[in-house]
């Protein structure tokens, strides 16, 4: 009997920032100009450290001005649709849960066309009415997929898959209609995309990001119960409905968040939690910030890959996630079927 | 069983002095509830009043047939559900009026079990007894890890500690949901039907473990069954219901009447008692 220390959590903890680390230096080493890992390294430690004269300027503008942003950008939305997957997967009690299979990454983004519409240029609006659509999303999914007062599983999946398929309609219409102005492309909100910066600093929704980790945080040990049982986990003792306010909005303003900044990226909050769970269990104490890591992981890989493969031109980063998620997901809903 | 010194010594001073004073362990006065589809339409189904008192190492067994209000009984006993009128008491408290975590320290009230989302190994599954007791992100301890142990040994589950939850038999996973509950500490152990997937085997060594437990750790043990002859042989009262009446509470010498049994559970039964004086219910012939 040995159960999980916060030892245990930060080593696991520091082995998957060691791997983001690796995986960032890698892709700030791709691209169109060339330069070294060493070179990397140096600018990154000055660039720290706070000596930028140090740099040569082209070093300073390919890594910091360039493609360091969007790694930033990228770890930013791979950590918020991860955790935000393995939340929704507690709440619903469903292994098969994710922002953009249950639609909420669609619902997330009309909100922001939405508000792009109306107001385009009130700062963090946009984060806003994506909060707003994937909150509505998820209520509505989540009370068409019950039958005779029972949350039930296909039921569930079907009324995620279509609700992404209609708002996913409404998305082109009005991108067909709107077209001309000053939106973003219609790939962009419906695959997911990483290549046009991000309209906030990102140091803003950083710290959104880490203080809404931290309140679905504060629900792991909570989550495990309800895991197990959402009867026997009030028996227990456990406040199951607050548990699951929190985690209801705590998962839908990720969703919001990432999408506000990258549109649908699908199968990350699926594909990393499970990739997790195999690697270290189910205990949501260690599965959330390794899922956040993992995601943050996943997507600058995916992204990476996505501006590479076929360079100079590029590949939208959910094309990447969904050629690598839709395969796990179909073995993972055919070995729960058995 | 070796565990009864181990558990039984810190369960007494997790829980203060169980001094065997005039005060029930459980006290249900006038209890009373009401179901219904819409707060404004008629009740679909009330139950009560219903009113008995249990001491520490009692067992009771609440029978009736289907839709009599069992469970909703249970319910009540363990502070799930609100009662119309009336209260139940533990210890002298109001079981309404605790807090979560604290009720559960106190109350363990085992349904049928949910299905497992992801795999989890028994020892897991059994520490989860303890989260009443824990802190914030409620790391635990290695005294939680004891009780849990404790907790398995009592059961005599202790070699399945590292088998997977969904690997356990139907009689293995029973005594593993019982090690979780007792491993909570509760003085007020409820359960609802956990006699029913089980075969005759199963059901008998279950009812005799609930009874050890009433005996020897001072549990007290309330159990909804449908098996009327194994809680005329391992309880010491007997609630019966029926639709929503509390027809008879008593030894089950007294409650198990022929005319009576007939009627509540509309069958043609025939009451006789055995040498050890406990009553024995079997099937008239129909010739």
């Amino acid at each position: 009997m040995r159960p999980l220390t916060p030892r245990k959590i930060l080593g696991v903890c520091g082995v998957l920032f060691a791997v983001l680390f690796v995986v960032v230096v890698v892709s700030l080493r791709m691209g169109a100009y060339p330069i070294s890992v060493r070179d990397i390294v140096m600018t990154l430690f000055n660039g720290v450290a706070g000596r930028r004269e140090q740099i040569p300027s082209e070093f300073w503008l390919v890594v910091f001005g360039l493609r360091l942003p969007r790694i930033a950008l990228g770890i930013l939305v791979g950590a918020a649709l991860s955790t935000a997957g393995a939340g929704f997967q507690a709440l619903l009690r469903n292994p098969l849960a994710d922002p953009y299979v249950l639609g909420v990454s669609s619902g997330a983004a009309l909100g922001a066309i939405v508000s792009l519409v109306i107001a385009p240029h009130v700062p963090g609006l946009i984060q806003i009415a994506a909060f707003a659509g994937a909150a509505a999303t998820i209520a509505a999914v989540y009370f068409l997929g019950r039958r005779g007062g029972q949350l039930d599983s296909p039921t569930l999946l079907l009324a995620g898959i279509v609700s992404a398929s209609f708002l996913s309609a409404i998305i082109m219409f009005l991108m067909t209609t709107l077209s001309g102005r000053d939106l973003r492309g219609m790939a962009f909100w419906l695959m997911g995309d990483l290549s046009s910066p991000a309209a906030i600093d990102l140091r803003w929704l950083y710290f959104i990001l880490l203080v809404v980790l931290g309140s679905i945080y504060t629900t792991s040990s909570d989550l495990n119960l309800i895991l197990t049982g959402e009867q026997e986990a009030r028996h227990l003792g456990v406040n199951v409905n607050r548990v699951k306010l929190v985690v209801y909005i705590g998962a839908s303003l990720l969703t919001g968040l990432a999408v506000s900044v990258s549109g649908a990226i699908g199968y990350v909050g699926l594909l990393v939690p499970h990739v997790m769970r195999m690697l270290f269990g189910t205990d949501y104490r260690l599965l959330i910030p390794a899922s956040a890591l993992g995601g943050a992981i996943a997507i600058v890989i995916a992204d990476t890959l996505a501006r590479t493969v076929v360079a100079p031109t590029e590949l939208p980063v959910g094309a990447m996630t969904a050629l690598a998620g839709a395969p796990v997901f179909i073995y993972l809903m055919r070995r729960k079927v058995r | 069983m070796n565990v009864t010194a181990g558990s039984g010594a810190a369960s007494g001073s997790q829980m203060g002095p169980l001094a065997a004073g005039p005060r029930p362990r459980l006290k249900v006065e006038q209890v009373s509830y009401a179901y219904a589809a819409t707060d404004r339409s008629a009740p679909k189904f009330t139950l009560g009043p219903v009113s008995f008192e249990a001491q520490q190492r009692e067992l009771i067994a609440i029978l009736g047939p289907n839709a009599s209000g069992k469970s909703t009984l249970l319910k009540l006993l363990g502070g799930v559900v609100k009662p119309l009128s009336g209260r139940v008491e533990i210890d002298g408290t109001e079981v309404g009026g605790l807090d979560l975590r604290t009720r559960a320290q106190k109350i363990a009230l085992v349904q049928q079990e949910s299905e497992l989302l992801f795999p989890l190994r028994v020892w897991e599954y059994v520490l989860q007894g303890r989260y009443p007791y824990g802190k914030r992100l409620r790391f635990e301890s290695d005294e939680d890890c004891l009780m849990a142990g404790n907790a398995l040994a009592q059961v005599g589950a202790d070699e399945l500690r590292d088998r997977w939850m969904e690997q356990l038999s139907g009689g293995e996973k029973q005594r593993v949901i019982l090690a979780r509950a007792l491993a909570q500490q509760p003085s007020l152990l409820l359960l609802d039907e956990p006699t029913q997937h089980l075969d005759i085997g199963g059901k008998v060594e279950l009812l005799r473990r609930l009874r050890n437990l009433a005996d020897e750790n001072r549990y007290t043990v309330v159990v909804v069954t449908h098996e009327l002859n194994l809680a005329a042989e391992f309880s010491d009262r007997i609630v019966l219901l029926q639709k929503g009446k509390c027809l008879r509470i008593g030894a089950p010498g007294e409650v198990y009447q022929r005319d009576l049994l007939e009627e509540v559970f509309e069958a043609p039964l025939e009451v006789e008692t055995r040498t050890s004086g406990r009553p024995r219910v079997i099937l008239r012939g129909s010739h």
